[in-house]
């Protein structure tokens, strides 16, 4: 049971949500903006999360979009992971989110709301930073596109009421050679120890993490060591290691020194496939 | 749905084929709005936090944690929790294959792998093994639960 009273609102479009999250801010209320909701609902029964409003977004029409606008997928925010997958426009995100908590669970969790959320791990973002995708955002000053790496590449960066809308892939890297691996302390199902997504572009690989930092990301000046190709991959790989922001996450998890080791392994494994592919 | 303010709120439901009108905080998960308000306590309360899948029950056609639900995102669908089963085959393969001990998590697997069965009569075992990582079973009859679900599978 959540312990504290919340008002619920459905609004009906874009606009209408961010309308309705100024009018409540003003009120003193918190609002926030409700998709899956399922960390809302989790956190707010132990009072991690608190709001006075919440604001479902499911069932504004551009939050729901699958399809293609000439060379570009667009996603809305309130799909679920479980209809990405079943449709799988992009093979790398439906791998990954495959892996995110278990399959009833991503009935109700949704793309949108694992990449804004407050849990750290975000794995739906990876495919995205690696292609380079761009994000649709509403906010009072009306709706506009960044770049992928400018909002989710590393902490979250959205402006307070901002909404993420959809985001949007050029086709040509649905279908490029790609690997997802996620590796946990134990059992199939749960938080990540390390998830590395990674997609051969151009002859160039490219990496994102989650798991190892208290932020998903991907870093150029990693992938710069990883792709030197004259250069034995074990080395390589302590050349890449040097690059990791930081900090380490160092949890129940895993330490800091066992996340690096597996790190080590994974990366190996990963461009050993790679550049086989 | 009427407007929501703090307090409660008048809801609309469709459980197991029949209209309920309950009076209900926003706040209020579709868990504790069916054991609390509707005496329909075969969903069953576990982890409260996703995990387990006791509680689980069918929405439209798919199976959800009841307890990762608000009330309120009901409204829309129909609602089947393991009352609204009527002598479903999944329900007397349990018994035949033995896929309980405790019971506790029962109504859960039933219901996650009653949509199962539906929406993927010729399931893979991929498939299934999928599906029930949803549910835990802390007796540990999982190989009993997989038989159960195969058995009422297509060929």
């Amino acid at each position: 049971m959540i312990p504290y009273d919340f008002e619920y609102y459905r609004p009906a479009s874009v606009a209408e949500a961010i309308r309705l999250y100024g009018g409540l801010e003003k009120q003193g209320k918190s609002p926030v903006y409700y998709s899956g909701g399922t960390e809302i609902i989790t956190l707010g029964r132990i009072n991690l999360v608190k709001t006075g409003a919440v604001i479902d977004i499911k069932h504004i029409p551009e939050c729901q979009v699958l399809g293609f606008e000439q060379n570009r997928l667009i996603l809305g925010a309130g799909l679920s992971l479980t209809k990405l997958e079943e449709a799988d426009p992009f093979p790398l995100l439906s791998k990954t989110a495959r892996e995110v908590a278990d399959r009833t669970s991503r009935n109700k969790i949704t793309l949108g709301g694992n990449i804004c959320g407050r849990i750290f791990y975000r794995e739906a973002v990876l495919p995205f930073l690696l292609a380079d995708s761009q994000v649709v955002l509403a906010g009072r000053d009306g709706i506009k596109r960044r770049s992928v790496h400018d909002v989710c590449n590393g902490n979250l960066r959205l402006d307070k009421g901002e909404l993420l809308v959809q985001l949007l892939t050029e086709r040509s890297y649905l279908e490029l050679p790609h690997v997802s691996i996620k590796k946990r302390k134990q059992w199939e199902t749960g938080y990540p120890l390390i998830t590395v997504a990674a997609l051969r572009k151009d002859d160039r690989i490219r990496v994102a993490f989650s798991g190892l930092c208290p932020f998903p990301f991907r870093s150029v000046e990693l992938e710069e060591e990883l792709n030197r190709r004259h250069v034995p991959l074990k080395t390589r790989v302590d050349q890449a290691v040097r690059r990791l922001p930081s900090p380490i996450l160092n949890d129940i998890e895993g330490s800091a020194e066992y996340r690096i080791f597996v790190l080590r392994n994974l990366l190996e494994d990963v461009m050993e496939e790679m550049e086989g592919k | 749905m009427h407007p929501s303010s703090y307090g409660k709120i008048g809801l609309h439901l469709n459980i197991n084929g029949e209209e309920r009108t309950v009076t209900i905080r926003p706040a209020d998960t579709l868990l504790d709005v069916l054991r609390e308000h509707l005496g329909l306590t075969g969903s069953k309360p576990g982890c409260l936090n996703g995990d387990c899948g006791a509680c689980t029950v069918i929405v439209g056609d798919l199976p959800m944690k009841s307890c990762l639900m608000l009330a309120v995102e009901a409204a829309d669908h129909q609602v089947i929790t393991i009352e609204g089963l009527n002598h479903a085959p999944i329900q007397q393969a349990f018994i035949e294959k033995f896929a309980f001990q405790c019971g506790y998590c029962t109504p859960g697997f039933i219901m996650n792998v009653h949509a199962l069965i539906n929406r993927h009569p010729q399931a893979d075992c991929e498939t299934v093994k999928e599906w029930l990582k949803s549910n835990i079973c802390r007796c540990t009859g999982y190989t009993e639960i997989e038989e159960a679900v195969r058995s009422c599978l297509l060929p």
